[in-house]
């Protein structure tokens, strides 16, 4: 799809760099001109979404760094005083902070776009496959950054997680003192946090061209799931990339920052939790340690394995299922056996796959409470047994139901093309 | 390519120089690798001052019978707790295959030691333990707050239970709370983290 360059440099200076670093030809092939489908709906718009976010958390990142102070004794005192005593650091604090839930937010809808339509299927594996690294890299680097204020909620955070790695077998409790460099969580852990959250984002930023990277060779996906035909049939499928889909894009951007303002002038503190306003204490754990929402679901499935499953134990196996839920994510593209993309042709599959929104979801309810606690009062109806039921079915939809469906279900007819599916020119 | 290494039989058949000329460099390079990455990983590992800082010294008599206290040790919590007789009594009487972990879990003694009372105290009413449960890392409230169902500890995080010899007897938790290195300087004066050393005649026996 990314076929023959259509760049004409404009002047003699653009002919003269095109010929000796050709990289306006590129900008222009890539985001001007760039052939792509033209049925793409508001889901698609989360990719330049995610482009905003990863440059306003590396630009406030920077300017964060330049204020904050990697020390366990003044770590905490020095995230206050950014919010009160710096200029805009109020601003520039809640932006960083807000921004990562936001980013989260749009990733995840990004991947929900990705498992509804069948972006991750052949030829766009490799595409996938990056997105869910990218997607590894951010949890990364979201959890070393949450760590960074040294609240309560910090501290113990990283205390459960880094105590997760202990569970391996053999070498877990030299890992462990490995990645802490001390017998605790401390000085020595905050001060690679913060040098490791610095350089992470910029590895993201590495990965996302390599995203990018790979969408160009096939080209985007659409709602429809076809491919774009071959030859002038194709440019009836598409439109260029620019004005259309900037214009697009830009709409979307604009929209989701408006909402992302809301939250950064008038809600700056409402996605945090009380307890990392309190500095934190290595001798006095909270009553309750929640990780940040975007992390529920997976501490969820981590505490619903709560028995011993053969030679493994529950909490060897708890970390397993967790990490096990994100590297199902990289051979996906290899469990879904139907030839169809979209789901919107998957009359079957499509309720899973809205039973399996619905399930994420809920885990991210379990992770937040309680397991002990009942779900809606009802007496005896544990979290941990909700949590237990919607672990399985969060496997049991990549293992079971994927494979299985693409093979028994019959799809609905499709349209002939992306032309005919948004025109209705060409009738099956 | 085989005449000009020598190498009768024709290429592919034999190996030749060349072969080990590709083997042996490519052998060097990536153990050169190896050479070159290791000090960058180990970099991560405690420093030697954090090792350094290994002990800390305690005044146990501050401590009155059936209280408890909470010192920091490197970066953690230790918990010292004055057992009253009760407390000890009914922790020698727990039979050893009741324990979900039967490994005293003592520094001081080899691994696989009988995790009996009284091989995790050196004198009986003082029980001392790292304070960190062996689950995921929170501290265990004690007396005061919440001893649990075995009268010891109670970890909120996700409900471990350990009894009055700081021994898991129900919930997540794998092991007991793990006791430190230690020895009574005086009768009152306990050095907790000990080095190498003082640890030959610090009074700890198997029993």
């Amino acid at each position: 799809m990314s076929g023959p360059s259509t760049y004409k440099p404009g002047s003699g200076v653009e002919k003269w760099l095109d010929d000796r670093l050709p990289i306006i030809r590129l900008g222009y092939d890539s985001f001007v001109d760039f052939p792509t489908p033209r049925n793409l709906n508001y889901w698609w718009t989360f990719g330049g979404i995610l482009a905003v976010f990863l440059m306003i958390q590396i630009l406030s990142g920077i300017v964060l760094a330049m204020h904050y102070v990697a020390h366990e004794d003044y770590a905490f005192d020095s995230v206050q005083r950014i919010t009160r005593d710096v200029p805009f650091g109020w601003l520039i604090q809640s932006m960083h902070a807000n921004g990562a839930s936001f980013f989260f937010v749009a990733v995840y809808l990004h991947m929900f776009r990705g498992l509804y339509y069948g972006s991750y299927k052949a030829p766009r594996e490799i595409l996938w496959i990056l997105g869910v690294v990218i997607y590894l890299l951010m949890m990364a680097t979201g959890f070393m950054g949450y760590v960074l204020p040294w609240g309560q909620m910090s501290y113990w955070g990283a205390m459960v997680i880094t105590n997760l790695i202990g569970a391996l077998p053999f070498v877990g409790d030299a890992i462990r003192e490995w990645l802490w460099g001390g017998f605790s969580v401390g000085q020595a852990t905050l001060n690679r946090f913060f040098s490791l959250h610095y350089l992470l984002p910029f590895v993201i930023a590495a990965v996302v061209g390599l995203h990018i990277w790979a969408l160009h060779v096939p080209g985007n996906g659409n709602p429809v799931g076809l491919d774009v035909r071959k030859g002038d049939a194709g440019k009836k499928d598409t439109l260029p990339f620019h004005p259309y889909y900037t214009v697009k894009d830009g709409f979307a951007i604009i929209v989701y920052l408006m909402i992302f303002a809301v939250f950064v002038f008038f809600l700056p503190t409402v996605l945090g939790h009380a307890d990392n306003y309190i500095e934190a204490n290595p001798l006095s754990t909270p009553a309750h340690i929640v990780p940040e929402w975007y992390y529920l679901p997976f501490y969820a499935i981590l505490r619903a394995i709560t028995f011993d499953i053969g030679p493994i134990d529950a909490k060897l196996g708890g970390v397993l299922a967790m990490f096990g839920a994100i590297g199902i994510l990289f051979v996906l593209p290899w469990l879904d056996t139907s030839k169809v993309r979209s789901m919107r042709y998957r009359p079957l599959t499509r309720w899973f796959f809205i039973f399996f929104v619905v399930a994420a979801l809920g885990l991210g309810w379990c992770g937040a409470v309680n397991p002990d606690d009942y779900v809606m009062g009802i007496t005896g109806f544990k979290f941990l047994y909700l949590g237990q039921f919607l672990t399985f079915y969060y496997f049991a939809y990549f293992i079971v139901v994927l494979p299985v469906l693409g093979i028994i279900e019959k799809p609905k007819e499709r349209p002939a093309s992306i032309e005919a599916a948004v025109l209705g020119t060409d009738k099956a | 390519m085989t005449e000009e290494n020598g190498a009768p039989g024709g290429h592919g058949q034999e190996p030749s120089r060349r072969d080990f000329i590709y083997i042996a460099a490519g052998g060097a390079a990536a153990v050169g690798g190896g050479l070159v990455a290791w000090p960058f990983i180990d970099q991560m590992n405690p420093a030697a001052d954090t090792l350094a800082l290994g002990s800390i010294r305690v005044d146990v008599s501050v401590v009155q019978v059936g209280s408890e206290i909470t010192v920091m040790w490197r970066g953690g919590p230790v918990f010292i707790r004055h057992r009253t007789d009760a407390e000890i009594a009914e922790a020698r009487e727990v039979a050893l295959n009741a324990l979900p972990d039967e490994d005293a879990r003592n520094d001081n003694l080899p691994a696989g030691t009988p995790g009996t009372d009284a091989n995790r105290v050196l004198r009986p009413e003082f029980l001392i333990v790292k304070g960190n449960c062996t689950h995921l890392g929170c501290v265990p409230l004690g007396l005061g707050a919440n001893t649990g169902d075995y009268d010891g500890w109670y970890c909120p995080c996700h409900g471990s239970h350990y009894d009055t010899s700081a021994r898991i007897r129900r919930g997540p938790a794998p092991e007991n709370l793990p006791v430190p290195d230690y020895y009574f300087e005086t009768e009152t004066t306990v050095k907790i983290g000990l080095s190498p050393e003082e640890a030959s005649n610090s009074g700890w026996a198997v029993s």
